[in-house]
């Protein structure tokens, strides 16, 4: 069996800051990921390799030579093989250029049963890059996957919604996106560390190694583009109530009359 | 001379760093409030390839070096002290001697799922009467046939109960002193071997550190690790690495406690600001930072050595003095800048302070460290 | 772009066939005949020794005549026959810019006997319901759904086509938008008409919250959004709206739904109807143990309110994550909003802090929280929660014993 799995290297949001003179984002010393939904994916994949003999797993990225050290990680969790996409006529891809971009290098990958991707990435929380690989490969899909079991040559998951799932079953091949529920993802191993920086070797392709129309890709290739970003306006501070534990309560109740709300 | 990590090193320290945060942290207080030996975390340990990291892959193990283990050990202990010294006894003290003195057929038989953490380890020496004073040895083993019959009892063993392996030095010759002192592997189900009293103590209070028995033992010839009379010398150059994985876990102790300081400096204020800005502190943190690279170098220095195959008791022992004073001394001041709160359980600052105070004292106290540098210097 | 085969010139090599990497190519009397799963690589192009298949090239980049397209189109999401609450705020929301754009609004509806909820709809105030009924769409699967709304696209050319960014919707929407070959912003937060050029500015939060972000999708049509649920002000129902209602028959072939919805499991805890709670009472962190929780539940009881929390709650496993507010939770704005033990991290805040009213009740007179609340209170809330449970009991008598103090 053949699984890819598309990852992206993301700065770790919970430690992005805002610096309060200018209002914009401090991204200096911000560590950087793999995107939490992804390593689900990694993961899930990865058990079942540990299940199915002959099972490959690729790891596919798209960004900076940077985006290498992801790809070493996902090595020492287990991954066979990686693939970084890493040219500057990909730069400033919206979703639609990345996922064109991705199934672009995939068609060139030759055979898969399962590409898994998280559902979104931290950094822009679109969730579309993957049902858009889907669709570029015309494969079935299954988003928000939260339990996946295979069935011959069909994959039955299901699919978290927002008060329960739906238990779908599809054909393979076949694009999953994964959520945290699905599974605890491995750390990388010691043993895998080494392997990572020794024997395993990620490939570098760049335009020329994929196939995909140079219209479709990068700035020029994106239907959408940012036209402002700002940081949010934030609601100014009210009052702290003064007193003991009680006057705070008594205080509260009294405003929260007043402005009938209660 | 080059003091950068390679990228093995680096994504070590930051694994463990991660496993640490996730795993190992939030259970820090609950296990040393309840002296509960953490398995589960040992269990964690094992699948992420801890057990064996200096050990050659043919054995099962990582195929690292001894920084590499020395990082993991220091990682483990910024958050939980136990946890390092459960990953350093084993490491150190329960397989390296295998690795160094056993033949082929021990090293395939214990070695492998020692270095694949199938199996714990843990090492036998300390007695009653036999602390500094390894010659006291009063644990017999009498050759009968085809085993080695033990006798006696060992104290303050780290693993006890817990570990399935033991390194165990008994005498085989009374006469020669420490010469008739020899190294035994044994397995914990040995008919007679029993585990005695646990240990009720200061810090490292999840660590099973408690007695081993043995009663008419019968322990395999071929189980005899080295020569007969060699027992002492396997010893010695054991806790000489175990020195190392020591140094590594006050650092880690210090490091964490350094950490903990920091953020509570910035985040408590006192006459309307960060403590951190009185500079009666910060000179307080500088001496604290300061210490720590120092003992870091150290440190890494000695694992350097080790793995290169250079000479290394002297520089280990010269880490573990300087890393275990440290811990205490860093550790001693992150509980005084944290206050009347460093003094009670809500901040973790007070058991990394108790948890010190054992880095001075075992694998050697702080004044065998000064004899063992002494006896270096004026050899 | 295209791709065809000039019968002519074939020769029936099957060279074509062998370097197409999709399988794409067929080989039918002798002639190469290019199936459906063409991706328009271009390798057969390359290697057909008689330059029988041409590619042909349009204008670059999808120029399209945007003054085509006309009209906002809402996707009316319903599950298990009921219409969904973002699917009246989208109505609420379209109707404002197609008023703004003199356009009609039309909800586009699948499922299974729709007659009263294309009724219902038109009563929000659509001006069109275009109604697909059809079994195979009753519940929701990505190819089915795609399939339709994407055909209807094509044949009918809306500017505008809104989806509530729900777990379906998420699926849906990038789905279609690669189908049809245009721009979808994610999980928006604000729309507006671009004054100057009547083009969607689609406003958004990124970086968790850190930074909000304004796309525009200049060239390609429709401009398509999801909508984060709960953030737009829904629709007012009016008896006396009036609008067509369109049937529209669709039919699946067998072996094109590759997909099959086995079951569909509603989890056994009631659904916590965060978005729709007038008041909500929210854990954080500093509850420090899963009993907090039940505290909170009685504050939330007594006051008829909804429990929420912090991601740092629901990490620590002290709750499910439905009850999560925030950035990667529910997006809430009730008339009153009581965050405890809450310091209010920037993720936290991005979907709290549009609450009519938000109270404050934290240890750390520093906790980022106390900047939006409108009222703080710094105390610990194992000892003030209690008192507000009392004090909720007497509110009256309260009131009138300061009224008189202070009057």
């Amino acid at each position: 069996m053949n699984i890819i799995v598309c990852i992206k290297q993301v700065p770790d949001t919970n430690e992005v800051k805002i610096d309060k003179k200018t209002g914009t984002l401090i991204r200096e010393g911000v560590p950087s990921i793999i995107n939490p939904d992804d390593r689900n994916a990694l993961e899930e994949a990865l058990r079942l390799k540990d299940k199915y003999e002959d099972t490959k797993v690729t790891v596919l990225t798209m960004g900076p030579p940077q985006a290498k050290v992801a790809l070493n990680e996902a090595f020492a969790m287990g991954a066979d093989e990686a693939i970084l996409l890493s040219d500057r006529a990909f730069a400033g891809a919206d979703t639609w250029a990345t996922s064109t971009t991705l199934a672009g290098a995939i068609k060139k990958m030759g055979d898969f049963d399962i590409i898994f991707c998280g559902r979104q990435a931290i950094d822009g929380d679109t969730a579309q890059v993957g049902p858009q690989i889907g669709e570029h490969l015309d494969l079935p899909q299954i988003t928000y996957v939260e339990d996946l079991k295979l069935d011959g040559d069909n994959v039955v998951a299901h699919r978290a919604i927002e008060d329960g799932h739906y238990v779908i079953k599809s054909e393979m091949p076949v694009l999953l996106t994964a959520i945290g529920e699905l599974n605890e993802p491995r750390y990388p191993s010691i043993k895998g560390i080494y392997e990572a920086f020794g024997e395993k070797e990620i490939k570098v392709w760049s335009l020329d190694d994929i196939i995909v129309d140079t219209n479709q890709i990068g700035l020029k290739g994106s239907p959408t583009q940012v036209k402002k970003s700002f940081t949010p306006a934030t609601r100014s501070a009210g009052e702290i109530l003064e007193g003991n534990n009680s006057d705070k309560v008594r205080n509260l109740i009294v405003r929260l009359k007043e402005r009938q709300i209660i | 001379m080059n003091f950068s990590l390679t990228k093995e090193q680096e994504m070590i320290r930051k694994v463990i760093n991660d496993f640490a945060e996730n795993e190992v942290k939030p259970i820090a207080a609950e296990i040393d409030e309840t002296e509960r030996f953490p398995k589960e975390t040992v269990e964690k340990m094992v699948k992420a390839d801890m057990m064996g990291i200096p050990f050659p892959k043919e054995y099962g193990g990582a195929g690292g070096d001894d920084l590499a283990y020395v990082i993991a050990v220091e990682e483990l202990s910024k958050k939980c002290a136990t946890t390092g010294v459960i990953l350093s006894a084993h490491t150190s003290l329960g397989t390296w001697p295998i690795y160094k003195y056993g033949t082929e057929e021990q090293k395939q038989k214990y070695l492998r799922p020692l270095a694949e953490g199938k199996h714990l380890g843990a090492f036998g020496l300390t007695e009653p009467n036999a602390g500094t004073d390894a010659s006291g040895q009063q644990t017999t083993a009498v050759l009968e046939g085809d085993h080695y019959i033990l006798n006696g009892s060992k104290v303050f063993i780290t693993n006890g109960g817990q570990a399935d392996i033991y390194i165990v030095m008994a005498m085989t010759d009374k006469t020669k002193g420490t010469r008739g002192i020899s190294a035994f592997i044994v397995e914990a189900g040995y008919e007679g071997f029993k585990i005695g009293k646990k240990e009720d103590k200061l810090g490292i209070r999840a660590s099973a550190t408690t007695e081993l028995i043995f009663e008419n033992v019968k322990v395999p010839k071929e189980n005899l690790l080295a020569a007969e009379g060699k027992g002492f010398k396997v010893a010695m150059s054991t806790l000489d690495g175990g020195r190392i994985g020591i140094a590594a876990q006050a650092l880690g102790i210090a490091q964490g406690a350094m950490d903990e300081t920091v953020k509570y400096v910035k985040e408590r204020e006192q006459f309307g600001r960060p403590i951190a800005k009185f500079q009666g502190l910060q000179w307080m943190l500088a001496d604290m930072e300061t210490k720590i690279n120092a003992a870091r170098h150290l440190v890494y220095n000695a694992a350097y050595r080790k793995s290169q195959g250079l000479s290394y008791g002297k520089e280990a022992a010269m880490a573990k003095l300087y890393a275990s004073e440290t811990a205490m001394e860093v550790t001693t001041k992150a509980v005084q800048l944290h206050g009347g709160y460093g003094y009670t359980k809500d901040y973790p600052v007070e058991r990394m302070m108790r948890d010190a105070k054992i880095t001075e004292i075992y694998e050697g106290t702080s004044e065998v460290q000064k004899m063992v540098i002494a006896g270096n210097v004026l050899a | 772009m295209s791709i065809k085969v000039i019968t002519e010139k074939c020769i029936g090599c099957g060279l074509c066939v062998k370097s197409c990497p999709f399988n794409a190519i067929d080989m039918i009397d002798k002639k190469a005949v290019i199936k459906d799963n063409c991706t328009l690589c271009g390798s057969c192009v390359e290697v057909c020794p008689v330059d029988a298949i041409v590619m042909e090239k349009e204008e670059a980049n999808n120029k399209i005549n945007i003054e085509d397209y006309k009209g906002i189109w809402v996707f009316a999401e319903q599950r298990a026959g009921e219409i969904l609450n973002v699917s009246v705020e989208l109505i609420g929301e379209g109707r404002k810019i197609a008023d703004k754009r003199n356009v009609e609004l039309t909800a586009v509806l699948l499922g299974k006997d729709l007659d009263e909820n294309a009724k219902t709809l038109v009563k929000y105030g659509a001006d069109n319901v275009i109604a697909v009924d059809n079994e195979k769409l009753e519940t929701y699967t990505t190819d089915a759904y795609s399939k339709v709304i994407a055909d209807l696209i094509k044949e009918r050319k809306p500017e505008i086509m809104l989806i509530g960014a729900t777990t379906i919707g998420r699926d849906l929407g990038p789905r279609v938008s690669a189908k049809v070959h245009t721009g979808l912003t994610a999980d928006c937060t604000r729309l507006e008409i671009d004054d100057e050029d009547g083009k969607l500015l689609q406003t958004r939060p990124a970086f968790g919250g850190n930074l909000m972000a304004t796309i525009i999708c200049p060239n390609h049509r429709p401009q398509m959004s999801t909508v984060r649920p709960g953030v737009m002000e829904k629709a007012k129902y009016n008896e006396d709206n009036t609008g067509n209602i369109e049937k529209v028959e669709v039919s699946f072939e067998d072996g094109q739904l590759k997909t099959e919805v086995l079951e569909v499991i509603k989890s056994e805890k009631e659904a916590v109807a965060l978005d729709e709670a007038p008041i909500i009472v929210a854990g954080g962190r500093g509850l420090t143990d899963k009993k907090g929780f039940e505290l909170l539940e009685k504050l939330a009881e007594k006051l008829d309110g909804a429990v929420g929390a912090s991601r740092a709650a629901v990490d620590e496993g002290w709750i499910e994550h439905a009850h999560q507010v925030g950035q990667t939770g529910t997006t809430v704005r009730p008339k009153l909003y009581i965050a405890a033990g809450i310091s209010g991290a920037i993720q936290h805040l991005a979907g709290m802090q549009s609450s009519d009213c938000i109270v404050a009740i934290n240890k750390n007179p520093d906790a980022p929280i106390f900047k939006v609340a409108d009222y703080g209170i710094v105390g610990d809330l194992y000892e003030v929660i209690p008192e507000l449970l009392e004090a909720l009991d007497n509110v009256d008598d309260i009131v009138t014993a300061l009224k008189s103090v202070e009057g």
